[in-house]
């Protein structure tokens, strides 16, 4: 178990907003959402296209009630209106701009005000604080820095907090644990494949985390992991590990966060809608429902997002939890209503892959994935049919074709992946919906 | 100038080999040479059939769902005495050839021997080794051994 004995001390970023009584942030939901939908409205055209074919009108939207009238927003959207279709402001206002990537070849972006950064900062900053970070903290963030969301909204947390921040981003393991022990971190956030990988670093080299480091806490998110998965890192580094939602569309990391009773993920409510939503016929499910989750931005002014479908699927209650905060609480994600992979971090679609392997025309579109989790890191295996264009009486020419394929798909989705050719008419032909993924991770 | 190979893909996996094999065998076909080039991943097996039934042996392969092709290789003959494959190679080096593979065939009635090439930039490969003397078998000739 992690550091975690007895009475556990909450510290709470902002309470007035984050233990704040549900009818006045009903009201304040409310009045955000008023003014959002109108801004969308006479901003974004696509909006304005939606909700006229639905023909409702900004002033239809009174109360978070009638959130149920708004039309939804797909991650197609996002890369049909891209690169800047969907700003609601002029894009000088915009500041930075992230991003990851589509259901084909090309990324989505979002981008930010210098106010929605700020917002970010402020529900990063309750994320960290949440697992125990204050301002004589020293903050480890081996998520990558880039276009990636993870790296800067975790240094934006921190510096937010006043913490003092280790900007290690990810990989090259040795240095991670050199730093992390000669400037004393004391709180890690990393994806929890690589906090595993790390913790077994560490105990491989002979340290003893609890005498040797100064670790206490870690936010670990941006791809699925379980209560066993939990109980290991937390063990490997004898810290308290969190779980930590988000997503580019919406902001980053720190859309939800777990405090350290662990028992679900509280949503920033003051800035964003959360929905529960029958993936099917898109009506609203009550709460303790499992379904789709739906997200509403309500201070976002940049790249706000109408309903948002994260295809994510999960659970939501309204119950007060134990460290005091009111703030609705997302149960673990259970899997997804389409079939994207998180792979070390990486969103990644079958559709991408079929782009990829579509594009190279040697290679036939009958493919399968293959996720599995080696030494606690995410490999994904592609299986491809070998056909007479490709197949050469020569090992070079063979192999050449096969190397295109993982160079190919490296630049476009990301990932490395390991590529094997199989026998022609080895892989299942589908006539209905083709299933192009077998995930063998155990989490 | 050159003869014919059969080249099929297989997966490196239990029972590839003796599949490949029996639907070889199903046709009544007799394999006259085989060589295999195995990666960790997959296998390319080459097989030297008589001319005769290649058509057929091509049919089968196809049928059974095989990757197979048709490719040409040089079949070359050299002394069978120490030092007989390396004189070979050394005229191949000196005349900035490169080998994809190389596997030997059967023996010539004058205490020869026979080396299935697949070189570098074939047609010239060709022209080289018989500017040196070396006898490039044609398919008849290569089937009649």
């Amino acid at each position: 178990m992690g550091k975690t004995t007895g009475k556990v001390e909450h510290k709470i970023f902002n309470p007035a907003i984050e233990c704040i009584s549900r009818d006045e942030l009903m009201a304040m939901q409310g009045e955000r959402l008023r003014e959002v939908v109108r801004h969308e409205y006479e901003n974004v055209k696509l909006y304005r296209e939606r909700m006229d074919a639905k023909g409702v009108k900004p002033e239809d939207i009174r109360t978070v009630e009638d959130l149920k009238y708004l039309p939804f927003t797909e991650k197609s959207d996002l890369r049909d209106e891209f690169p800047y279709g969907l700003l609601a402001v002029p894009r000088e206002e915009i500041v930075r701009i992230h991003g990851s990537s589509g259901t084909t070849g090309k990324p989505i972006v979002s981008g930010y005000t210098r106010g929605d950064l700020d917002v970010w900062s402020e529900m990063m900053a309750r994320t960290l604080t949440a697992a125990g970070c204050g301002k004589e903290d020293i903050v480890q963030v081996a998520y990558g820095f880039g276009l990636f969301t993870g790296g800067f909204g975790a240094y934006q947390g921190a510096d937010k907090i006043g913490a003092m921040v280790l900007p290690m981003s990810s990989g090259n393991t040795q240095r991670q644990i050199m730093m992390m022990r000669d400037m004393e971190s004391t709180i890690l956030c990393c994806t929890p494949s690589y906090a595993v990988y790390l913790g077994e670093t560490i105990r491989e080299m002979g340290l003893n985390p609890a005498k040797d480091l100064k670790l206490k806490a870690g936010c670990f998110g941006a791809e699925p992991w379980s209560e066993a998965m939990r109980r290991r890192i937390e063990e490997l580094l004898c810290i308290d590990a969190c779980d930590i939602y988000g997503l580019t569309e919406i902001c980053g990391p720190g859309v939800s966060y777990e405090c350290l009773a662990k028992q679900g993920m509280h949503i920033n409510e003051d800035h964003v809608i959360a929905e529960i939503i029958n993936p099917a016929t898109g009506e609203p499910l009550p709460y303790g429902e499992e379904g789709e989750l739906v997200f509403t931005t309500i201070t976002k002014r940049g790249m706000p997002m109408l309903r948002y479908r994260t295809h994510d699927l999960c659970t939501l209650t309204d119950k007060k939890c134990d460290c005091g905060r009111t703030l609705a609480r997302m149960g673990r994600i259970t899997g997804r209503t389409d079939d994207m992979l998180i792979i070390r971090g990486v969103n990644v679609f079958p559709s991408q892959i079929e782009s990829v392997l579509v594009g190279i025309h040697e290679v036939a579109p009958h493919y399968m994935l293959y996720a599995d989790r080696v030494n606690s890191a995410d490999t994904l295996e592609i299986q491809v049919e070998m056909t007479e264009e490709m197949f050469s009486d020569t090992v070079a020419d063979v192999e050449a074709v096969r190397k295109k394929i993982v160079e190919s798909v490296k630049s476009v989705v990301g990932i490395a992946t390991k590529v094997t050719l199989v026998a022609p008419k080895s892989i299942p032909r589908f006539e209905g919906k083709a299933k192009h993924v077998v995930d063998r991770r155990k989490l | 100038m050159f003869i014919k190979q059969i080249s099929v893909f297989l997966e490196n996996k239990p029972g590839a080999m003796r599949e490949l094999t029996a639907v070889l065998g199903s046709g009544g076909i007799d394999i006259r040479e085989i060589s295999i080039a195995d990666t960790q991943a997959f296998g390319i097996v080459r097989i030297i059939l008589r001319s005769e039934v290649i058509d057929q042996a091509m049919a089968l392969l196809k049928g059974a769902g095989y990757t197979a092709r048709i490719n040409h290789v040089i079949c070359a003959e050299i002394v069978d005495k120490p030092n007989g494959l390396c004189e070979l190679l050394t005229v191949i080096e000196k005349e900035n050839l490169s080998v994809e593979y190389i596997y030997s065939f059967r023996r010539t009635p004058a205490r020869g021997a026979t080396m299935i090439l697949r070189l570098s930039e074939q047609e010239r490969a060709c022209k080289v080794l018989k500017e040196y003397g070396v006898r490039v078998l044609t398919q008849e000739e290569a089937d009649a051994l």
